[in-house]
């Protein structure tokens, strides 16, 4: 028996060492390979600031957007059961299992001329082809999904109870959402704007049907790696990688409980 | 005060079934029921937190049935009290007074009154889980009590608590009870909750009212095998405690018995109950040290096998618990003339 359970722990270490490694290695190797001459070089570049200023502002608004279209409807989710809640449910986790192209090619279906919608839009002078309009759209749509199922955890999280007490003592419903919901559950969301963002920024298949231009960093990164290798994309994607970490370790940070901060 | 008519809850889990109840202005009303009898979900409809298909809600003669929580202006106590865990003491007990503007100046005093009578002076900047289980039902309490509400309703309050604190919080009810003149609407399943707070009281089952009533009239003449065998308890009765010389007697108005007399009240209304194995039946009157000895007739024998119920009575019907050998060997019947006898020690008191 304890030789069993032994032999078991030694394969959990090994399976560990090799996913650690699975990861870490090729980001280190990319880290590595690009000298700091590159590196500087790079940072100058105005396309590449660009690119990765876009990508981080359409992240951030599609984060944004999920917030705040996306809250209620996932506090609906988490307190009322209604028939067909297990389809919606799955409805919201559709932009996750689609494949990135075949969402880009989706929603160009909507926005396209051949639609009447989309003909509307056109009438009213919005763009969403090759438009940052069109990458925020894009990037709303495969993040939405991970806000959603973030927030709806945290507000089930909230026991309903402190939301009866809070409205027997004359709250109304929209009042004890501000004072007791969310304070209680604001982390959760912030942890949910992280991941739909997460997501939003490494959004590639979707954006370039939409939008090539203009160029959101991991479009420049491909277009380079096409037109010139790979050291010439890897400056730039350790670049993104960088930005990325820093923004989502600080707002890792923000989002931990208070007395668990060591 | 509330009535509620012909009530139907009916959800996947729990239900409730024509409930109809009515009471009265400053009544102190007690729920019983087994677990899962529906009545949290009673108390939370009369809240406002269940929707009602079927049946009406009034308070005060008005129809709240479609009104929500805010507009009822009923206060509600958890068994977990439910204190909001990111706010203060202090904030909690004031989170009501944002909503409730009128004369805030009185609600302050009121404020202030309650930090006063619940003790809560020392913990105001306390965080909830910093609590101990007696703070927090005060903290509860003062929280409720704060909107000076027309209701309040406890959902058993004094489960869950160490038995110091439970008497403790008990006492502290029936003051406030007294003191505000607020209608009590309280779920337990603890007798001597009912007994010693109770001005009235249901017991539910299934979704069901069983049986409505004074206390003693619910403990001495249920309505159905449930509420007999879920009681279970026998000689419960109340009368009026009278001190004369250095005993103590209480006066149940159809007859008189002494108790034990170390007791802080010496005067007024009482419930008390005597243990059917603690009473001596005999033929003849004996003297002993037991103080309460009363000639009765025998009007009811329940044979339990190795046991016998004898029910005699000596003014209040009050039953005995023999075995069977000294049942045989009294050879008793209905109609015989008997003599009951107990100590004062072993009459319970619950003032």
């Amino acid at each position: 028996m304890s030789n069993r359970r032994e032999f078991f722990t030694i394969v959990t270490v090994v399976c560990g060492v090799i996913v650690m490694g699975f990861i870490t290695l090729p980001l280190i190797k990319m880290f590595m390979s690009s000298s700091w001459s590159s590196l500087s070089a790079t940072v100058k570049d105005k396309d590449v600031l660009k690119s990765i200023w876009l990508s981080v502002y359409t992240a951030s608004l599609a984060g944004i957007i999920s917030f705040f279209v996306g809250t209620p409807f996932a506090y609906l989710l988490a307190r009322k059961d209604f028939p067909g809640k297990r389809i919606v449910e799955n409805i919201i986790d559709l932009p996750m299992v689609i494949p990135h192209p075949v969402v880009g090619i989706a929603i160009l279906s909507v926005v396209g001329r051949n639609y009447w919608f989309g003909q509307i839009l056109s009438r009213i002078g919005v763009r969403v082809m090759g438009s940052v309009l069109g990458i925020v759209v894009v990037l709303t749509f495969v993040g939405m999904p991970f806000y959603i199922n973030a927030a709806k955890d945290g507000f089930r999280g909230v026991s309903s109870r402190l939301e009866g007490v809070s409205r027997s003592l004359g709250a109304s419903l929209f009042s004890t959402f501000l004072r007791v919901t969310f304070p209680l559950a604001w982390r959760s969301m912030l942890v949910g704007i992280i991941m739909c963002s997460a997501r939003a920024i490494s959004e590639f298949g979707a954006v370039v049907v939409i939008a090539y231009h203009p160029m959101i960093a991991p479009v420049l990164i491909y277009e380079r790696f096409e037109a010139y290798g790979l050291s010439y994309s890897q400056p730039v994607a350790v670049l993104l990688t960088l930005v990325c970490l820093t923004l989502f370790l600080v707002l890792r940070i923000l989002s931990v409980p208070k007395d668990l901060k060591i | 005060m509330i009535k509620i008519e012909n009530l139907y809850i009916n959800f996947p889990g729990f239900s409730l079934k024509d409930i109809n109840l009515s009471i009265e202005k400053g009544e102190f009303f007690v729920l019983l029921g087994p677990t899962g009898a529906g009545k949290t979900v009673l108390l939370e409809t009369i809240v406002g937190l269940v929707p009602v298909k079927k049946g009406r809600i009034y308070i005060e003669g008005v129809d709240v049935t479609k009104e929500p929580p805010e507009k009822r202006r009923i206060g509600i106590v958890y068994q977990d009290c439910a204190l909001f865990p990111h706010l203060t003491v202090l904030k909690n007990i004031k989170y009501g007074l944002h909503f409730n503007k009128q004369g805030s100046s009185e609600s302050l005093k009121r404020l202030h009154r309650l930090v006063e009578q619940l003790r809560l002076h020392s913990i105001l900047q306390r965080l909830p889980v910093n609590l101990s289980g007696g703070e927090m039902k005060r903290v509860a309490l003062a929280r409720a009590l704060v909107i000076n509400p027309s209701i309040l309703l406890l959902d058993e309050p004094l489960s869950a608590l160490d038995p110091n604190f439970k008497e403790e919080i008990r006492e502290e009810l029936k003051r406030i009870h007294q003191k505000t003149g607020i209608t009590f609407f309280m779920v337990t399943h603890d007798f001597t909750d009912v007994l010693y707070l109770a001005t009235k009281a249901a017991v539910m089952n299934e979704g069901k009212i069983e049986q409505v009533g004074d206390v003693t009239d619910i403990f001495q003449r249920p309505s159905s095998s449930f509420v007999a065998n879920f009681l279970g308890a026998k000689n419960i009765f109340r009368g009026n405690m009278i001190k004369k010389d250095d005993r103590t007697f209480v006066d149940t108005g159809g007859t008189v018995i002494e108790v034990a007399s170390n007791l802080r009240k010496i005067e007024g209304r009482v419930y008390f109950t005597v243990r059917p194995e603690d009473i001596i039946i005999s033929q003849r009157p004996f003297s002993s040290s037991a103080r309460n000895c009363y000639p009765g007739k025998v009007v009811e024998v329940i044979n339990r096998g190795e046991v016998f119920y004898v029910t005699a009575d000596i003014g209040e019907r009050m039953t005995a618990l023999i075995t069977k050998a000294s049942f045989e060997e009294m050879d008793l019947r209905e109609g015989d003339r008997v003599f009951l006898s107990f100590k004062a020690t072993a009459v319970h008191l619950f003032i």
